[in-house]
């Protein structure tokens, strides 16, 4: 039924309160990319199986639960609304599980945590932490991840049961385009793709360009190893980057919009594709949009492998059907993108805050963060570390904090982190008291990113670490530009001299000058980040290059 | 020659088939490239030949384009495609180990397919699902925290 008054929207919010929190008790497993890697399908099934015949019993599907060390992870929620979360449950184990819920018996191994609902705790739960006071999540503050793994993301009315669409309902009822992009603009909310543009500032840019069509697109190119916030997003929690994108439209004044998506991801196509479908049938998308004078309507466009088509203008190139290489700006896409049109691209995690600050108010949203970094920031936490996952904090947040308290790494075995993926660099452990935010990563030699952080520890060599990045983004480069093309190939060549034990003496001078040219020369963003890896290992890691010109690797990984 | 022209019309409504519901304008040529290599698995001379035709682009900007993306195969590809991760997490975590390990149970070279066509082995830039890291993607299943042996393991189940 098309939502058409507040009246019904809030109908589809009971029905979605129900679906989540039903009179039943309800198992569900966590079946993003992650969870399905790590053996969830099979948990899914088995509990399915042996959970049949029992109508007082529901399994169901949901988004990530953050902790992917964990995975799979089975949340069994009482009808009272109290909740378990089961840790790395195997397909045997979920079995377990269902007997003992046929039987009304209290399972008890392999417990990560409880949940209390709304309603009052349970005695028999008692004894079991809380899932908000473990380490891991007890510094965590949910914006952008809020729905993951708690709503079925292929269900329209749960994303509606946790507020959803209620940001939409407030602008297209309650706001002028140029009052969404002040809100905006006051949030404080900056690209989440790497480079912090603010959103509201590059909004008016494209509202302000002439022109009857307009487009607005959707950045979930995530191509930086590393990083897969993204993913998780529109695997857990679709419905918040289509609201998103539809606010953005109804701002800048365009009626079309495409998501971009690397073909990498077909969980995250999939669910986009359910969602959109829901959408359309809810009149969310589509003509006349909630009765509204407003229509947008929606597009996945797949990614055909490419790193250089995360730049924007590599992207639009690549949905026009072409080679996705970048042009020079300007003309900025603001002015001249899509078919020359005015268009306006964010990233995903950027379209997921859109939302909420137009629910919940700029004010609410600027509260969170530091002066000039405002909200959280998702990274997915990995490398030499405990407990990997996507880790959501607010700005600020120190990466000692992040690393040790929230990450579990043990001091003194950790000698760096790594953020930004190829664009990006290293920071090494004595620097882990600094906040995160994109000024001070950025005076730190690093970037934000799109939120990438690789824990490296001592036995790996970050001179490798290096050529790695150097022999990632010379086999990406488009190929447009000498300075990106020639110049990473050759930096590549001394790396593997270094890391091969054939350096010779002047080989750093010489990488130290190359990457200045390519910083200098090169067109997009690609080629003048891809010197980043280099310059900021040689900045805190000088000796490791000089130990290799001496036929001596530190952490014993190359010359073996 | 008759037969050859009966075998040419035959591929070009199966190619016809393929492409119906794509507009058979300029902006198709990816999606169409897409849609081929879907269903024949790769994209053959005559693919190519007929989305130049299909979209009125010329053949040698197809061309350009099908080389320019990683994800397009101008050669037959086998009944599965082993994709191993190499993002930096799944290298720093030993992604070159299982991709040697797979390579030397395979008996080829990257990028080949099996004697048998069963299997075609390649590397992927990042899967994003570094948590598990090392991972690999076998068709559309992701199998993560995998070390040498159980990647050669899992090839069994298919």
């Amino acid at each position: 039924m098309p939502i058409s008054t507040l009246q019904d929207l809030k109908k589809l919010k009971e029905q979605g309160v129900s679906s989540l929190e039903p009179e039943k008790t309800k198992v569900k497993v966590g079946l993003a990319s992650c969870g399905k890697a790590a053996g969830g399908d099979k948990v899914f099934d088995a509990l399915e199986e042996s959970l049949a015949e029992d109508e007082s019993i529901l399994v169901e599907k949901t988004g990530c639960l953050g902790f992917c060390a964990r995975e799979p992870l089975v949340e069994v929620t009482y009808p009272e609304g109290n909740s378990l979360v089961y840790q790395n449950v195997t397909s045997d184990e979920a079995g377990t599980i269902a007997d003992h819920l046929r039987n009304n018996k209290l399972f008890t191994d392999g417990i990560l945590g409880k949940r209390e609902g709304t309603n009052g705790g349970e005695e028999a739960l008692s004894e079991f932490e809380a899932l908000e006071s473990l380490d891991f999540y007890q510094n965590q503050q949910k914006v952008v991840l809020r729905n993951s793994g708690i709503i079925d993301p292929e269900k329209l009315e749960e994303y509606v049961a946790r507020e959803g669409y209620y940001g939409l309902w407030n602008v297209l009822t309650d706001f002028t385009p140029t009052e969404v992009i002040d809100n905006i603009k006051q949030s404080g909310l900056r690209g989440r793709g790497g480079a912090g543009f603010p959103t509201g500032v590059k909004w008016e840019f494209a509202q302000k360009s002439e022109g009857a069509q307009k487009y607005i697109i959707c950045n979930a190119d995530e191509g930086d190893p590393g990083a897969y916030m993204d993913r998780s997003v529109l695997e857990g929690d679709p419905f918040s980057v289509l609201e998103g994108m539809t606010i953005g439209a109804y701002a800048i004044g365009a009626s079309k919009g495409y998501i971009y998506i690397r073909a990498e991801y077909p969980v995250a196509i999939r669910r986009l594709e359910k969602a959109i479908e829901q959408a359309e049938e809810a009149g969310l998308l589509g003509e006349n949009i909630m009765e509204q004078d407003f229509d947008f309507t929606l597009e996945i466009k797949k990614g055909a492998g490419a790193f250089v088509c995360g730049e924007e203008t590599a992207l639009i190139a690549s949905i026009e059907s072409n080679r996705g290489m970048p042009k020079p700006r300007p003309p900025f896409p603001a002015q001249s993108g899509l078919w020359g049109k005015p268009t306006n691209i964010n990233n995903v995690e950027t379209w997921a805050n859109v939302p909420k600050i137009m629910h919940y108010g700029s004010d609410w949203f600027s509260s969170i963060g530091t002066e000039k970094s405002k909200g959280t920031k998702v990274f997915s936490l990995t490398g030499d570390i405990e407990n990997t996952g996507l880790v959501e904090v607010p700005m600020g947040t120190t990466i000692s904090e992040i690393v040790y308290n929230i990450g579990g790494a043990e001091p003194g075995s950790i000698k760096a982190v790594q953020t930004g993926g190829p664009s990006g660099g290293v920071i090494p452990s004595d620097k882990f008291d600094i906040p995160v935010d994109y000024e001070t990563l950025q005076k730190a030699g690093s970037i934000m990113g799109s939120g990438g952080m690789i824990v490296i520890d001592n036995n790996t060599c970050l001179v490798e670490v290096a050529r790695f990045f150097l022999n990632f983004v010379q086999d990406e480069s488009c190929g447009k530009c000498t300075p990106c093309r020639d110049g990473t190939k050759r930096m590549l060549e001394i790396l593997e001299r270094l890391t091969n034990g054939e350096g010779t003496s002047s080989d750093i001078d010489k990488l130290e000058e190359l990457c200045h040219y390519i910083k200098e020369a090169s067109l997009c963003g690609l080629g003048q980040t891809a010197p980043n890896p280099v310059l900021s290992t040689l900045r805190y890691f000088r000796d490791e290059y000089e130990a290799h010109l001496k036929g001596e690797c530190p952490a014993g990984v190359c010359f073996t | 020659m008759p037969e050859i022209n009966e075998s040419l019309r035959e591929r070009q409504n199966t190619y016809q088939k393929i492409l119906e519901d794509l507009p058979d304008t300029r902006e198709s040529v990816i999606p169409a490239l897409q849609f081929v290599q879907k269903s024949r698995g790769y994209i053959p001379e005559d693919g190519l030949e007929y989305v130049s035709e299909f979209s009125n682009t010329s053949l040698a900007k197809v061309y350009g384009i099908a080389t320019f993306y990683s994800q397009f195969y101008l050669e037959p590809q086998g009944e599965h495609t082993i994709k191993v991760c190499q993002g930096t997490a799944c290298h720093i975590k030993g992604a070159n180990e299982i991709y040697d390990s797979l390579l030397s149970e395979l008996q080829i070279a990257p990028g080949e397919v099996t004697p048998d066509g069963k299997f075609t082995l390649t590397t992927v830039r990042c899967l994003g699902a570094c948590s598990l890291a090392p991972v690999m993607m076998i068709d559309e299943d992701i199998h993560g925290n995998l070390t040498p042996d159980k990647a050669v393991d899992i090839l069994g189940e298919y």
